[in-house]
């Protein structure tokens, strides 16, 4: 309480104090009968002078800042189509560096140097179509430079995956992501968000899992039958809200029992294999050097984004669609951890949407390791696989026959549902 | 409806001047002139405290983890226990300061004030077309921004999903629990805003089609006109598309519809909704939101132009041009808006297109600038605060137009999106260029609005601290973004735990960012007193105090209803004679019939 009413205090002194001066400016502002509206020449001089000075100050901050944080402290890029990136971005702001200093220099000299001169008139200068050709076209061809290498570099990034990419899944909710591997087949498991479970968090689709999905949903703790006992149970007493609540929950979950029935009655158990044999991965995503990947995101809740700051990739994760971004690490991090001289840097990915409170910590570490490494991890975590975790009980499906049948997969992925 | 005020007004100038009474001169009066300086204060009332919102996050994002007791002055023990601000709370400072910022102040605000002043005096009319509908846009505006504060205060918190509310977060309370009450008190805010807006536009449209006076054609209107009526015919084109985009907002909230939503788990409970789209929100919006940063900077370039033009004591070079310009980004601002969408999965062809059109944006604004510069170009510069405003709007519209460039460029924008690159890119084409603008409109009709004058010299020490000031914070945020510091966090100490060096550069730069932005807020206390206490106490103003051309400075000093006592003037040329070869002043105004032999323009 006491440091408000000090601020408050000093406030209000600060208030008033100006408002002194002010009066003993106005009053003698009176006694020479200067008027407010007429700027002296020593003002005019004044702010022309410190025009100059600012432009100087201003150029000598940003060209400081460019060489303490060695040009614009991005460091070099961690993937293949990130360096064309970074190429461009380069370009990029050397152009628009130059017309920034070329046109902010101009707008501070002309402020300088045209400042009113008793006697000297202004320069009656309405239009010259040739000038204003001139800054029309230039730009324009300048532009035409910029969009169409933009376009070239923006079409190979977001060009479709080679079939042999690998694909993984990154699985976002708040506030954590989540990787799926796509196992030995290189096919992610179909799935449909009403099979999660505490066994199944990226609500895999299999037989196996719709059927433990149906039998939750119907006689678990939470689940139709025990909702349904509760309510029609004459001796428990409830609160009126409390009823409509667990009625509207009840509702809610009769509807989604329908549909877990009509994805049973459609489902085609030969899909079952892509998905026994993925595996899922936390905290860490373990990247092969020089192989590219192709990342299908999909989201829990909100939108999140899958943003790795060190390979320029980005994109969205939204709800009830899936998206998809691909790119080749080429640094390891080994390697990354020589380049920067820290022995503790890594990869990193970050959440880039704003999704709640915690979504400045939502953050997975990358690790990008050598082909031998990778190979190593990868064949430990094939013993680890959807399956054996979660549903050992299952026989191991054949994987599905029909190879040419690979693309489609992945696509048809999140149209699952009746 | 032209036609009958117009009669209403003949009908005034019979009787003179007549009385009025307290409540239909100050609080509903339908007076465009009294209606614009209420506009004008509770625009300054909004900004202050979108400012002191900023304040208090840049507080926390310099000194994470530290307790302070200005913090828990303003937000208590809820909001900031011992003075540490709750997570939470920082997105929803974050979310109301942006929404302040870019709808109240530089919108209803800056329109509102200007477009509502200067309207009617410029195009030489009694009043608005509708002086009815005109309260009515100011009284919806008011009751907005009432709702917007109340939001500040409900125990649940404000909206929390950014200024842009994308849905699901913004549509499931159970996500983040700014989305309860707080969400649906911004929607509805928003919703009379929006209607506000509307009819503001209307009446500005209809103003400047139908009562413009006698000799004052279109090709005769001061630039600043041609901006307010451009400003509002983009308003009116775009800002029903946002409402619409609210109310399917408000019935996926409340109706349990999916208009936005589909197969989401939030809070461990399963949704039914299916087939919505997150993405179709982001469309609707943006099919606003990228004209908003017009309706937001129009109004400002038109004022500078004036303002410019005048104290260069030298025509607006390319006057023709200058409205060509006006025209061609209002237009082309209609087909920019996916560029904000790059990385949501969008097909790339689709977002070549708009890349194209985007940076087809950069010529007409390239125009502009090169256009200001030659105007300034052997001029006989007179520094008005006004001026330096104005001189400071061209060099961050240039410094923010560029970096336009990059985010415009899908490839770069990959890397860019939604990091501090994008807030350091808006904040210096909105934050400074359209303040700048609104600020130096303020300082330059701030004789007309309360018939004084603003002390001059706290107008300099104003703008040298809010150039260096907000330079100071927004200049650093480039770095910080390249460098790939997403926007919205909370704390980025996160970095500590995988890159010291980024980790070094982002907390450094976060550290002088903050001060520069402290500075720059008491920088606005100085601007404050000198306009409060103008209005009391500056010296009293001539009726022409700039020696400016526009019709504005033929009216009395003291406000009357209907603006000129006698007959409306008749306008015989452009606005831009200024140092004219010939003429004996260094300026001739409007009213002033061409000389024998003189050439019009
Ligand atoms: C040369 C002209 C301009 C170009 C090419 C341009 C381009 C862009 C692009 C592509 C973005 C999206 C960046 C991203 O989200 O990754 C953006 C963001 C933005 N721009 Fe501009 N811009 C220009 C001028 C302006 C002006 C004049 C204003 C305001 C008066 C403005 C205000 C904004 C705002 C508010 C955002 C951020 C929206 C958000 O919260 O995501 N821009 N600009
Ligand atoms: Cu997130
Ligand atoms: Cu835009």
């Amino acid at each position: 309480m006491g440091t408000k009413l000090i601020i408050l205090l000093v406030v209000i002194l600060g208030v008033l104090a100006i408002a002194q001066m002010m009066r003993i400016y106005e009053l003698s502002s009176k006694i020479t009968g200067k008027k407010e509206n007429e700027i002296s020449n020593r003002d005019n001089r004044f702010n022309a002078k410190l025009m100059l000075l600012f432009m100087f100050i201003f150029f000598g901050s940003f060209i400081y800042m460019m060489i303490h944080y060695g040009w614009v402290g991005r460091g070099v890029a961690a993937s293949k189509h990130g360096k064309d990136i970074d190429w461009l971005l380069n370009l990029n702001l050397i152009i628009i560096i130059s017309v920034f200093f070329l046109t902010n220099a101009l707008l501070y000299i002309f402020a300088f140097r045209f400042v009113k001169k008793p006697g000297v008139p202004a320069y009656y200068l309405a239009h010259n179509n040739k000038l204003e050709m001139l800054w029309t076209v230039v730009p324009a061809m300048v532009l035409a430079v910029i969009i169409i290498l933009g376009l070239k570099t923006w079409n190979e990034a977001t060009g479709d995956a080679p079939a042999e990419s690998i694909r993984v899944e990154l699985f976002s909710k708040q506030f954590d992501w989540t990787a799926r591997y796509s196992g030995k087949d290189n096919k992610l498991g179909k799935f449909d968000y009403k099979l999660t479970l505490d066994n199944n968090e990226l609500a895999l689709k299999t037989a196996a899992t719709i059927d433990s999905a149906i039998r939750m949903m119907e006689e678990g703790p939470m689940g139709i039958k025990t909702l349904e006992a509760k309510l029609n149970d004459k001796k428990i007493i409830m609160v009126p809200e409390d009823r409509a609540k667990m009625e509207a929950d009840l509702s809610r979950k009769e509807r989604l029992i329908r549909l877990l029935y009509q994805m049973k009655e459609k489902h085609d158990p030969k899909d079952d294999a892509a998905a026994w044999d993925d595996f899922i991965q936390k905290d860490t995503l373990y990247l092969c050097k020089g192989k590219e990947y192709e990342f299908n995101f999909r989201s829990k809740d909100v939108i999140h984004s899958a943003f790795f700051p060190h390979f320029r990739a980005q994109m969205n994760t939204v709800p009830g669609l899936t998206t998809r971004f691909k790119f080749t690490p080429d640094v390891s991090t080994s390697e990354m951890r020589e380049i920067k001289g820290d022995e503790n840097f890594n990869y990193v990915l970050l959440c880039n949407k704003i999704c709640g409170g915690a979504h400045y910590k939502m953050k997975m570490m990358i690790v990008v390791m050598e082909e031998d490494a990778y190979n190593d991890w990868f064949k430990g975590k094939m013993t680890k696989t959807f399956r054996d975790t979660y549903f050992p009980a299952v026989e191991p499906a054949q994987p599905a026959a029909d190879a040419e049948n690979a693309e489609g997969q992945t696509e048809q992925a999140q149209n699952a549902e009746a | 409806m032209a036609a009958v005020a117009h009669e209403a007004h003949g009908h005034h100038d019979d009787h003179g001047h007549h009385e009025e009474n307290f409540v239909s001169k100050y609080i509903f009066s339908q007076d465009h002139k009294m209606i614009g300086k209420q506009f004008l204060m509770t625009a300054v009332f909004m900004g202050f405290v979108a400012m002191l919102l900023s304040i208090l996050f840049r507080i926390q994002l310099a000194w994470p983890e530290e307790g302070s007791g200005f913090l828990s002055f303003f937000l208590g023990e809820q909001w900031a226990p011992d003075g540490v601000l709750k997570e939470d709370m920082y997105l929803g400072l974050v979310t109301i300061h942006g929404t302040i910022m870019v709808f109240f102040l530089l919108t209803g605000g800056l329109s509102g004030t200007f477009s509502n002043l200067l309207i009617p005096l410029q195009v030489g009319a009694r009043d608005m077309a509708s002086g009815f509908l005109n309260m009515l846009s100011y009284w919806f505006f008011f009751l907005s921004s009432v709702l917007m504060m109340i939001s500040l205060f409900v125990e649940s918190g404000p909206a929390m999903s950014g200024w842009t509310v994308y849905p699901p977060l913004s549509a499931l309370p159970q996500a983040v629990s700014g989305s309860g009450m707080g969400m649906t008190l911004w929607l509805f805010s928003m919703a009379i805003f929006i209607a506000s807006s509307l009819i503001g536009s209307l009446n500005y449209i209809t103003t400047v089609l139908n009562l413009r006076t006698k000799g004052m054609s279109m090709t005769r209107l001061p630039l600043t006109i041609w901006a307010f009526f451009v400003t509002a015919i983009i308003g009116v084109l775009s800002f029903p598309v946002l409402l619409s985009a609210a109310l399917l907002l408000i019935m996926d909230r409340l109706a349990g519809t999916s208009f936005y939503l589909s197969d989401i788990i939030v809070g461990g409970e399963m949704l039914t909704q299916h087939g919505g789209s997150p993405i179709l929100y982001q469309h609707l919006f943006w099919f606003l939101g990228h004209p908003e940063v017009y309706i937001v900077l129009l109004p400002s370039l038109g004022i500078t132009s004036e303002i410019i033009a005048t104290n260069s004591r030298k025509p607006i070079f390319g006057y023709r041009a200058m409205i060509g310009s006006i025209l061609a980004i209002a237009f082309l601002s209609f087909i920019v808006w996916a560029h904000h969408m790059f990385v949501t999965g969008m097909n790339p062809f689709l977002g070549s297109v708009f890349v194209f059109t985007t940076l087809l944006i950069a010529i007409p604004s390239a125009v502009k600038v090169f256009n200001y510069l030659t105007t300034i170009w052997r001029g006989s510069l007179v520094f008005t605060p006004a001026m330096l405003f104005s001189i400071g709007l061209v060099s961050t519209f240039i410094t923010g137009g560029v970096t336009g460039i990059i985010l415009a460029d899908a490839a770069l924008d990959i890397t860019v999106h939604d990091t501090y690159f994008v807030v350091a890119h808006f904040h210096v084409v909105m934050g400074l260029s359209a303040v700048f603008g609104m600020l130096a409109g303020v300082y330059h009709w701030f004789p007309k609005m309360y018939g004084r004058m603003m002390n001059t010299r706290l107008g300099y020490v104003h703008f040298w601290i809010t150039l260096i000031g907000a330079y100071g914070v927004f200049f650093p945020m480039h770095f910080v973004g390249i460098a790939g510091a997403p926007r919205r966090y909370y704390n980025y100490s996160v970095y500590n735990d995988f890159d010291v060096d980024s980790y070094n550069m982002i907390m450094d730069l976060n550290v002088i960012i903050t001060i520069f932005a402290i500075i720059a807020a008491l920088g606005q206390l100085i601007f404050l007193f000198n306009f409060f206490y103008s209005i009391y106490r500056g010296p009293v103003a001539e009726q022409n105090p700039w020696r400016s051309t526009t019709l504005e400075w033929t009216t009395p000093v003291e406000h009357i209803h209907g603006n000129w006592p006698g007959e409306l003037p008749t306008v015989h040329r452009w606005p831009y004679d200024l140092s004219k070869p010939g003429a004996e002043e260094d300026f001739i105004p409007q009213t002033v019939p061409l000389m024998e032999g003189e050439e019009e323009h």
